[in-house]
C-alpha cells in the first residue's frame, strides 16, 4: 500500500502550524484526542480525590481533613466525575473519532460547533477550578440540593454555572452527532448497517438533546434565586423545594443513560471482535438503546421516595423503573450468547469487557433492591447507593472507557502496548475495585449514610478494609494509563485491522490520515458479518 | 396488638426476594460467561459458527424477566404500604429537623433532642417538617426514613416490638455536622413511659 500521512502530520486547515493546528483544528479525531488528553486529566485528578475521601474514611474521627473540607471533596469528586468525566468520556473521545470513521465519512456534520463544544467544555472545567480557588469550594454535593445550596456561604454560583457551561458542551455534541447520523452515512449504509456502538452514540444523543435543558434551565434558577431571592424553591419564600428536585432528576436520571449507554455500544464492538462471531441479537440492542432513551427519560423520581412526594407518584415510578430494567436485561444476555460457538482470543479490550458484563450485572441488580419502593426506603442515601451507582457508572462506563481504550488504541495511535501490564492493571483494578465497594454496600445495608465525615463505631471495619481496596484500585489505574502512554515512544508499527474487526474504521490504516479513507470502505449488508475475517485468517493456522 | 403486621417483616421479606434471586441470576450469569470463554478459546475452537440470533430465545429472555421484574415491583410496593398505612391508636410525635440536630414534641408538650423514648409494642407515628434545609430522619432497626422538608409535613411509623435503645442519623446532606445529627429511640415498657412522659423537664 502507498504511504499516507496520517492526521497526526495532516492539520485540518493546512496553514495552521503547531499548537494552533491542534487549537484551531476541525478535524473530528483531533478533537477527539484533545477531549481525551483533558478527560484523563480530569479523571486521574478526581480519582484521587476520591482516594482521599476514602482515606478520610478509613479511620473514625477526623484523620486528617476537617468536615468541611471533607464535604467539598465528596462534591468536587461528585461534580468532576459526573460533569467532566463520565458524561463526555464515551461520546466526547471516542464518539468524535469513531463516529464519522465508522458511517465511512470524513468528518462530523458541524466541524466548527465540534471544536466549539470542546471550549465550552474547557470554559466549564476551567470556571469549576475557579470557584474551587474563590469563596470555598461548594459543599452541597453534586446535587446542588435547594435550599440548602441557596443558604450556604460558598461559591455555589460559580459551580453552578460551570455544570451550566458543560450542559452547552454536551448539548452541542448531541445536535451534531445527530446531524451526522442522519445525514453523512455512506450512501449504501441503511439504518441497519449502523455498527452499534454509533447506535448507542445516537441514542445518547437524543437524550443529551432533550434532557440537558431542563438541567441548564434549573441550574440558571439556582443561580436567580441566590442572587435575586425569587423565591422559586427556597420553603422561607413559600417556594417548593421538591419542585427542585423532580426539575434536577429529570436531567440527571436520563444522565446517567447518557453515560451508560455509550458504555454499552462500546461492549457490543468489542465483544464480536473477539469472539469473530456475529452479536447475537442485533436488531434487539438497537431496539433496546432506544428503549432505554425513551424509559430511561421517565423514571427520574424514583431518587425521591423518601421525599416527601405523593405515594402514587411512587407507585408509578417503581413501576416504569423496574420496566426500564428489562432492555439492560436484554442487552446482557446478548453479549454472553455472543461468546457462545465464538472463536474467542483473550486479549485486554475482552478481559475488561468481561470484568465490565460482571460488574454491571452487580450494579443493574442492585438496582432492583433501589427500585422496589419499601427497600429503597431503608438504603436510600446510605452507602448501598454509593456502592450501586459506582458498580453500574465506573464498573459499568469506567471499565468501558477503559476497553474502548485498550480496543482503539493501536487505531488512534498506531502503536500496539503492552498485553501483561495491561493484564495486571486490569486484575488490580477489577480486584481493587471489589474490595472498595462490596465492603460498601454490606455498610449501607448495615445503615451507614453516604456523604458522612464521621461514622458510628459498627461501621469502622468496613471503612478500613475499603480503604485498601480502593488503593489497589488506584494503582491499577494508573498503570492502565502509563502502559499506554509508554507506547508513545514506540514507533507506528500497528496494522491497521490488528483484531479482525468488520466495522469501518478497521478499513483504514492505523493512524487514519486526515479524510479517514485511503480507498472507499465497504460497507457489509451485515455489519457484523464475520465470514470475511474469518476466511482472511484461515490460510493462517495460529489464527492470529 | 398483634394484629399489626410489622413492616420491617414486609421489607425484610422484599430484602431477601430481591437479594436471593439477583445471587443466582448473577451466579448463573458468570459461570455462563466464564464458561464459553475457556470452552470456546481460540485454540480449542478455531472456526466459529456464525449465529446472529435467535427469535425464540430472545423472546423467552424477555417474558420471564419481565414477570420476575413485576414479581420484585409488587413485593417492594406491598412493603412500602405497610410502612405508609399507619395503624389507629397510634402515639403521635412532632418532629422538627434543624442544623444539627433532631427535636421531638410530645403529646403532652414534653421536649426532647435527639432521644426519643416509646412505650413498646406501642405504634408511633412521627410527623416531621424542618426548620431551615432538607434533612432525613433515618431509623435502621425500624427501616423508616423520611425527609425532613420546611413548609411540607411528612411522617413515618414503626412498630418497636423489643425494648432496647436504636439508634437514627440524618441521611439528607444538610452540612458541616451532618454526619453528627444522630441520636436515640429509647423503647421501655408501658410504666417506665408513663413515668418518663409525666416526669417535668429538668431544663
Amino acid at each position: 500500500m502507498e504511504v499516507v500521512n496520517s492526521f497526526f502530520v495532516t492539520p485540518s486547515s493546512s496553514r495552521l502550524k503547531g499548537i494552533w493546528s491542534w487549537l484551531l483544528t476541525t478535524d473530528h479525531k483531533r478533537i477527539g484526542l484533545m477531549y481525551l488528553y483533558s478527560i484523563l486529566f480530569w479523571f486521574l485528578l478526581a480519582v484521587l480525590l476520591g482516594g482521599f475521601i476514602r482515606l478520610e474514611l478509613m479511620f473514625p474521627g477526623e484523620t486528617f481533613i476537617s468536615p468541611e473540607v471533607y464535604n467539598s471533596l465528596f462534591t468536587l469528586h461528585g461534580v468532576i466525575m459526573i460533569f467532566l468525566f463520565i458524561i463526555p468520556a464515551l461520546p466526547a473521545v471516542f464518539g468524535n473519532f469513531f463516529l464519522p470513521i465508522q458511517i465511512g465519512t470524513d468528518d462530523v456534520f458541524f466541524p466548527k460547533l465540534n471544536l466549539l463544544s470542546w471550549y465550552l467544555y474547557m470554559a466549564g472545567g476551567i470556571i469549576a477550578v475557579i470557584s474551587l480557588f474563590s469563596d470555598g469550594f461548594p459543599d452541597t454535593g453534586w446535587t446542588f440540593y435547594v435550599p440548602f445550596s441557596i443558604s450556604t456561604n460558598t461559591n455555589v454560583s460559580t459551580a453552578v454555572f460551570a455544570a451550566f457551561v458543560l450542559g452547552m458542551a454536551s448539548m452541542l455534541t448531541g445536535l451534531n452527532f445527530i446531524t451526522t447520523i442522519h445525514r453523512m452515512r455512506k450512501k449504501n449504509m441503511g439504518w441497519m448497517q449502523i455498527p452499534l456502538f454509533t447506535w448507542s452514540l445516537y441514542a445518547t444523543s437524543w437524550v443529551q438533546l432533550l434532557a440537558t435543558p431542563v438541567v441548564s434551565i434549573t441550574l440558571l434558577l439556582v443561580m436567580i434565586e441566590r442572587y435575586i431571592g425569587v423565591g422559586l424553591f427556597d420553603p422561607a419564600k413559600g417556594g417548593d423545594p421538591i419542585l427542585y428536585q423532580h426539575l434536577f432528576w429529570m436531567y440527571s436520571h436520563p444522565a446517567v443513560y447518557i453515560m451508560i449507554l455509550p458504555g454499552m455500544g462500546v461492549i457490543s464492538e468489542i465483544i464480536p471482535v473477539f469472539s469473530r462471531k456475529s452479536i447475537f441479537g442485533y436488531k434487539a440492542i438497537v431496539a433496546s438503546s432506544m428503549a432505554i432513551a425513551v424509559a430511561g427519560s421517565l423514571v427520574w423520581a424514583h431518587h425521591m421516595y423518601t421525599s416527601g412526594m405523593s405515594d402514587t407518584a411512587v407507585f408509578v415510578f417503581s413501576l416504569l423503573t423496574f420496566v426500564v430494567a428489562i432492555p439492560s436485561a436484554i442487552k446482557v444476555f446478548s453479549w454472553v450468547a455472543t461468546l457462545y460457538k465464538g472463536s474467542i482470543q483473550m486479549a485486554p479490550p475482552l478481559f475488561l469487557s468481561l470484568c465490565f458484563i460482571y460488574l454491571f450485572s452487580v450494579g443493574g441488580l442492585t438496582g432492583l433492591v433501589l427500585g422496589a419502593a419499601g427497600t429503597d426506603i431503608y438504603v436510600h442515601d446510605t452507602h448501598f447507593v454509593v456502592a450501586h451507582f459506582h458498580f453500574t457508572m465506573f464498573g459499568g462506563t469506567g471499565f468501558a472507557f477503559f476497553a474502548a481504550l485498550y480496543y482503539w488504541w493501536p487505531k488512534m495511535f498506531g502503536r500496539m502496548y503492552d498485553f501483561k501490564k495491561a493484564y495486571i492493571g486490569a486484575i488490580l483494578l477489577t480486584g481493587g475495585f471489589m474490595f472498595h465497594y462490596v465492603p460498601m454496600f454490606i455498610l449501607g445495608l448495615q445503615g451507614m449514610p453516604r456523604r458522612y465525615f464521621d461514622y458510628l463505631p459498627q461501621y469502622a471495619k468496613g471503612n478500613f478494609f475499603a480503604g485498601f481496596g480502593a488503593a489497589f484500585m488506584i494503582i491499577g489505574i494508573f498503570l492502565l494509563v502509563i502502559n499506554l502512554l509508554l507506547t508513545l515512544r514506540k514507533p507506528m508499527d500497528a496494522s491497521s485491522d490488528p483484531w479482525g474487526g468488520t466495522t469501518l474504521e478497521w478499513q483504514t490504516p492505523s493512524p487514519p490520515p486526515l479524510h479517514n479513507f485511503v480507498k472507499e470502505p465497504v460497507v457489509l449488508d451485515y455489519p457484523y458479518d464475520f465470514t470475511g475475517v474469518v476466511k482472511k485468517y484461515a490460510k493462517n493456522t495460529k489464527g492470529e | 396488638m398483634n394484629d399489626i403486621v410489622n413492616p420491617v417483616t414486609l421489607v425484610d421479606r422484599s430484602f431477601y426476594f430481591i437479594v436471593g434471586f439477583s445471587f443466582v441470576f448473577l451466579f448463573a450469569i458468570t459461570i455462563v460467561m466464564i464458561w464459553f470463554v475457556i470452552r470456546y478459546r481460540r485454540s480449542k475452537n478455531p472456526t466459529p459458527s456464525d449465529i446472529r440470533g435467535n427469535f425464540f430465545l430472545e423472546i423467552v429472555w424477555i417474558v420471564i424477566p419481565t414477570i420476575i421484574a413485576l414479581l420484585m415491583f409488587a413485593s417492594g410496593w406491598k412493603s412500602y404500604t405497610g410502612l405508609r398505612n399507619v395503624p389507629e391508636g397510634a402515639l403521635e410525635i412532632e418532629v422538627i429537623g434543624q442544623s444539627f440536630s433532631w427535636l421531638f414534641y410530645y403529646p403532652n408538650e414534653k421536649e426532647t433532642e435527639n432521644e426519643i423514648v416509646v412505650p413498646v409494642n406501642t405504634p408511633v407515628k412521627l410527623n416531621i417538617t424542618s426548620e431551615d434545609v432538607i434533612h432525613s430522619l433515618f431509623i435502621p432497626a425500624f427501616r423508616v426514613k423520611v425527609d425532613a422538608v420546611k413548609g411540607l409535613d411528612t411522617y413515618a411509623w414503626f412498630l418497636p416490638e423489643k425494648k432496647g435503645e436504636y439508634f437514627f442519623q440524618c441521611t439528607e446532606f444538610c452540612g458541616t455536622d451532618h454526619a453528627s445529627m444522630t441520636g436515640v429511640v429509647r423503647v421501655v415498657s408501658q410504666e417506665e413511659y408513663e413515668e418518663w412522659v409525666n416526669k417535668e423537664d429538668e431544663w
